[in-house]
């Protein structure tokens, strides 16, 4: 259940932007969230409703954008989309994968007040 | 939340961290958090308000709905803690590992049996994290080498915030190797950087041999494996080949080593790793040294 500290870095990062940028409620957030980042979306959901309860992010909408897996086939010598780190390559085989996307977990941007 | 350092809310204990003033944690029951020295003023209810900031100024007519770009890590904050451990142990050329594991694969037994051979030779320290009890702490301390329990309570995983704490307790020499054992966890550890040279990841033979592909991010985090409890291998039906396989497709770069921590088997490898990359650590702080 690390989705619940994954949240609470997530209100501390609105809190501290809150003051840099001046507002005082926020009404969306969107997320980045890769699909190695070892993040459960419906956890990070609950999550984030419990965390934020009486802040400024209370009732705010949370909108996550799913990214692939992406990687690097040694062999190939290309760029190519895979669905977990030990699939092999889908065109040669190989499991020689860098692993070059799919780790993301950023806060991308908020709509606030 | 902490706001005076992030440290998320909770029932994280250091040892010893009674007795430390200025920034007082005491994590313990019933939630108490004092922060002395404070010169900002708590709510009651720990409730932050910020309308009365700059945003106050209502302009009349205008909606003060906007989008901000963020485009920040979410763990950027743990990262921060994180990056500030790594600089004190190059700064002092220590060697931090971060050991992970399943619960129960024998990461202490193997860590009791790496300090006794190592203890004489070069400073080392230990810090112990679990959800509740200081057990692994004491077995630790059985052997001579400092060692620091750290509770997590309700946590999965220790934090970047947690081991800078822990370090300053521990007052090692320059030039030590500082392990730290994580939470017994495939899952939530890989995610929080602690500041450590390297993850090093340990599987006993009686767990199953697919583990590196069905926790695959920890085996990609890690820069070695270790495979322990080789001395059970004639009894099971453990493929060694297979299970190395597995975790080179997860991280082709993984460093595997098979260790006894009761026959002794490899251990003489292991120990041998330790010392190069303690080299490498104390290269790294004569480097700061004369930058």
């Amino acid at each position: 259940m690390h989705e619940m500290s994954i949240c609470e870095s997530l209100v501390s990062i609105i809190e501290d932007q809150a003051v840099a940028q001046s507002f005082s409620r926020v009404n969306l957030v969107r997320l980045e969230i890769g699909a190695l980042a070892g993040v459960e979306v419906e956890a990070l959901r609950f999550s984030f409703d419990v965390v934020t309860r009486n802040g400024i992010a209370d009732g705010a909408k949370l909108d996550v954008i799913e990214l692939p897996v992406t990687g690097w086939c040694m062999p190939c010598a290309k760029a190519v989309e895979v669905k977990e780190r030990y699939d092999a390559c889908p065109d040669c085989g190989s499991y020689q994968i860098q692993i070059t996307g799919g780790e993301e977990l950023r806060i991308k941007e908020m709509e606030v007040d | 939340m902490c706001t005076v350092c992030g440290c998320a809310e909770g029932e994280v204990k250091i040892e010893g961290a009674e007795g430390h003033t200025g920034h007082h944690h005491h994590h313990g029951e019933g939630h108490d958090h004092h922060h002395h020295h404070h010169n900002h003023h708590h709510t009651g209810d720990e409730t932050h308000h910020y309308g009365h900031g700059p945003a106050h100024a209502h302009a009349p007519g205008l909606s003060q709905s906007r989008m901000v770009q963020i485009e920040t890590d979410i763990l950027a904050k743990n990262n921060e803690y994180a990056n500030a451990n790594r600089r004190f142990f190059d700064d002092h050329g220590m060697l931090a590992l971060n050991l992970v594991s399943s619960p129960g694969s024998g990461k202490t037994t193997l860590l009791t049996e790496t300090v006794t051979a190592l203890k004489g030779e070069l400073g080392l320290g230990v810090i112990e994290g679990d959800q509740q009890t200081a057990n692994d702490a004491e077995r630790i301390r059985e052997t001579g080498v400092p060692a620091i329990q750290v509770n997590t309570g309700k946590g999965c995983h220790l934090d970047g915030h947690m081991v800078g704490h822990a370090v300053e307790h521990l007052d090692m020499a320059d030039d030590s190797v500082l392990f730290i054992e994580n939470v017994g966890n495939l899952v939530c550890p890989a995610g929080f950087d602690l500041g450590e040279a390297h993850k090093v990841v340990i599987l006993s033979v009686t767990e199953g041999e697919d583990k590196p592909i069905k926790y695959p991010d920890m085996f990609a985090a890690s820069d070695v494996m270790l495979l322990t409890k080789t001395d059970l291998l004639p009894h099971l039906d453990f493929d060694v080949g297979k299970c190395l396989d597995y975790a080179r497709r997860v991280n082709p770069r993984i460093k595997t080593l098979l260790v006894s921590a009761k026959s002794g088997e490899g251990m003489q490898d292991w120990l041998g790793w330790i010392r190069a990359a303690r080299d490498m650590a104390r290269l790294g702080r004569r480097q700061t040294e004369t930058a």
